[in-house]
């Protein structure tokens, strides 16, 4: 086999990966748009959050200990304890339930009925409020995040390869852990809301609030849980960030590469978002490598916008969006 | 003289107040009262001052003109809006303020004039959202799927198929809502209600944009389910003749105000509701 096609086929690969944690924020965006018509700007801030409060409760880090320090002129940093990852995870989905009944309860209960522009601006609000507490409350450094998840060259995966092409792929174990996870989180979900009764009234929220009301499931209860699961879902998503770049504020702006996967896989659909992340990680890796060395490189930073633009022409409504019909 | 001597026009008295049909259906007590109800959009006044009952099993239809504030006290009723003067009494006792889905969680279920269903699921799955309220397993007995979510999901489908079966839509069971032709989407919005097994049942214009024969049959099934099911039943209609063959009882409202309240035939001859109504239609 010739060694560019095997080349392309490891690059392939490697941007499926990238495009499940592309699909994981994408998920959380469509879960909240579903649910409430509300584009949530925040929920790439909300993953960054979430990793933030991971690392902190893990390491024993004291929230806002600059801010404390600064004004009793204490010196503390820390608990100086190390939690399990596991029990810090559990902590973390507390913290990211309670950011859901608040951001619920101080926001969007005081704004039911707005414009959908208005609930937007609300989210950019959000979102900067959030980084700043997250400053505030862990820092602004650079924090490694490490749950305990295989990381590093997958050996068999090389081998195996290099006995069959005579050439081994590089596919990184924590790409492979994230692949799993999101799998399973996916399916999990899609179980939960066509078969639970929680997810029925999720569903039926989605579909009309009048006529969800009418049947006695609380709207507000229906958002509460909407937020936590996007919130839930942002914490598996600044996992995977976390430990593959480290937590860091950059963070954020990765999740706006979710904007040209909901263009793609449509704004109102689960498979739409994962089936676009994929489409957008491969794309634009097999992108960079055929045309980056040609144009100078580093297409990874708008191959995904023009792609979308492109199906803003062609198909405004995305691959599984619900077609937008209106009558003159 | 009691209400049943002037509904009947002989002594039928029951304790509660209550009577025996003609057609020989037991009329009740008083489950719902609305006293002094006063409802306002800024300046507007929708309803003026407005009290009236309705009785464990009964059929009773609010009517009027357009823009008479019916669906407004059916929206009274069911929780969309509170009034800002008067109390709701339910099974005797006087209700707080609440939202809708606490009252829909009251067993007081409802239909809407511009139907609101859930337009992209099947009838099937529709119909089985009404059962939210008697579905009590928790997330984690239901993650397991075990024992007593297993069996409550069958009683609720069961119920659902029987609701189904009455109202005649078995063959559209599995279809989308949204593709369904306008009077099954109001068959399925009843069935949805019903599936809640209300014990007090709103209809705003459940005839509203129907031919004769859509109205025949959804006039029977509203018949049927009181009679079957035992429900009580609220309707709103514009359609005179339509509630006049129906209902045990009718208030008639006109601008705001209530202007008329009894038996049909009481109601047919009372002068104001001639004027305001009935008059313009057939003199």
């Amino acid at each position: 086999m010739p060694d560019q096609l095997l080349f392309a086929m490891e690059v392939f690969l490697n941007g499926l990966m990238a495009g499940v944690l592309y699909a994981l924020v994408a998920l959380g965006f469509v879960l909240i748009y579903k649910a409430s018509g509300i584009f949530n700007y925040a929920q790439g801030v909300m993953a960054l959050f979430a990793a933030l409060t991971l690392v902190g409760i893990m390491e024993g880090q004291v929230p806002f200990s600059h801010l404390i320090n600064a004004v009793f002129g204490t010196e503390i940093h820390h608990f100086g304890w190390h939690l399990p990852a596991v029990v810090a995870i559990v902590l973390t989905g507390v913290v990211m339930i309670a950011l859901a009944w608040a951001v619920n309860r101080f926001i969007f209960r005081h704004l039911v009925g707005q414009e959908p522009i208005i609930l937007f601006m609300a989210t950019i609000g959000l979102a900067y409020f959030m980084e700043g507490v997250g400053d505030i409350m862990w820092g602004a450094d650079i924090k490694k995040l490490d749950v305990g998840l295989p990381q590093g060259i997958n050996t068999w995966i090389d081998e195996s390869t290099y006995e069959i092409f005579g050439y081994g792929f590089f596919i990184d174990n924590l790409d492979l852990w994230a692949t799993g996870i999101a799998a399973a989180l996916v399916i999990a979900l899609t179980i939960f809301s066509q078969y639970s009764k929680q997810g029925r009234a999720l569903r039926a929220v989605a579909d009309d609030h009048q006529a969800a009301l009418s049947v006695g499931i609380s709207l507000n209860y229906i958002w509460v849980l909407v937020w936590s699961i996007a919130g839930f879902v942002a914490l598996v998503a600044g996992i995977m960030w976390g430990t593959k770049s480290g937590v860091q504020f950059s963070l954020s702006l990765i999740a706006l590469k979710a904007l040209p996967v909901l263009m793609l896989g449509g704004f109102t659909s689960i498979p739409g978002a994962i089936v676009g992340g994929l489409i957008i990680g491969v794309g634009e890796k097999l992108f960079e490598f055929a045309i980056g060395p040609l144009v100078g490189g580093a297409t990874e930073n708008w191959f995904a916008y023009v792609l979308a633009l492109l199906f803003l022409v062609f198909r405004p409504q995305g691959l599984f969006g619900e077609r937008i019909i209106e009558r003159v | 003289m009691s209400l049943a001597e002037q509904v009947l026009g002989h002594e039928r008295d029951n304790e509660d107040g209550g009577w025996i049909t003609a057609d020989g259906r037991q009329i009740g007590a008083v489950m719902m009262e609305m006293k002094n109800i006063t409802l306002r959009f800024g300046g507007v006044v929708a309803i003026k001052d407005i009290s009236f009952d309705i009785r464990k099993g009964e059929i009773r239809a609010i009517i009027g003109p357009n823009g008479a504030g019916k669906s407004s006290m059916l929206n009274v009723i069911s929780g969309f809006y509170n009034p800002q003067e008067g109390d709701v009494f339910y099974l005797g006792e006087k209700r707080p303020k609440m939202r809708p889905y606490e009252v829909a969680r009251q067993g007081i279920a409802r239909t809407f004039q511009n139907i609101a269903l859930f337009e992209g699921m099947s009838v099937l799955d529709n119909v089985m959202t009404g059962r939210l309220n008697h579905m009590k397993a928790g997330v984690l007995s239901q993650a397991l799927w075990k024992g007593r979510a297993e069996r409550e999901e069958i009683e609720n489908r069961e119920k659902v198929e029987k609701i189904i079966d009455f109202l005649e839509i078995q063959n559209i069971r599995k279809k989308p809502v949204g593709s369904l032709p306008y009077g099954l989407k109001k068959r399925v919005e009843l069935a949805r209600a019903l599936a809640a097994e209300p014990s007090l049942l709103l209809l705003d214009e459940p005839m509203a944009g129907m031919n004769v024969e859509e109205k025949e049959d959804m006039s029977r099934f509203i018949l049927d389910v009181n009679d079957e099911f035992g429900t009580t039943i609220a309707l709103i209609e514009h359609d005179m003749g339509v509630v006049m063959d129906l209902s045990d009882r009718v208030v008639v409202m006109d601008y705001g105000k209530k202007i008329g309240d009894g038996t049909p035939d009481e109601v047919r001859n009372n002068q104001d509701v001639i004027d305001a109504y009935l008059g313009v239609a057939h003199d």
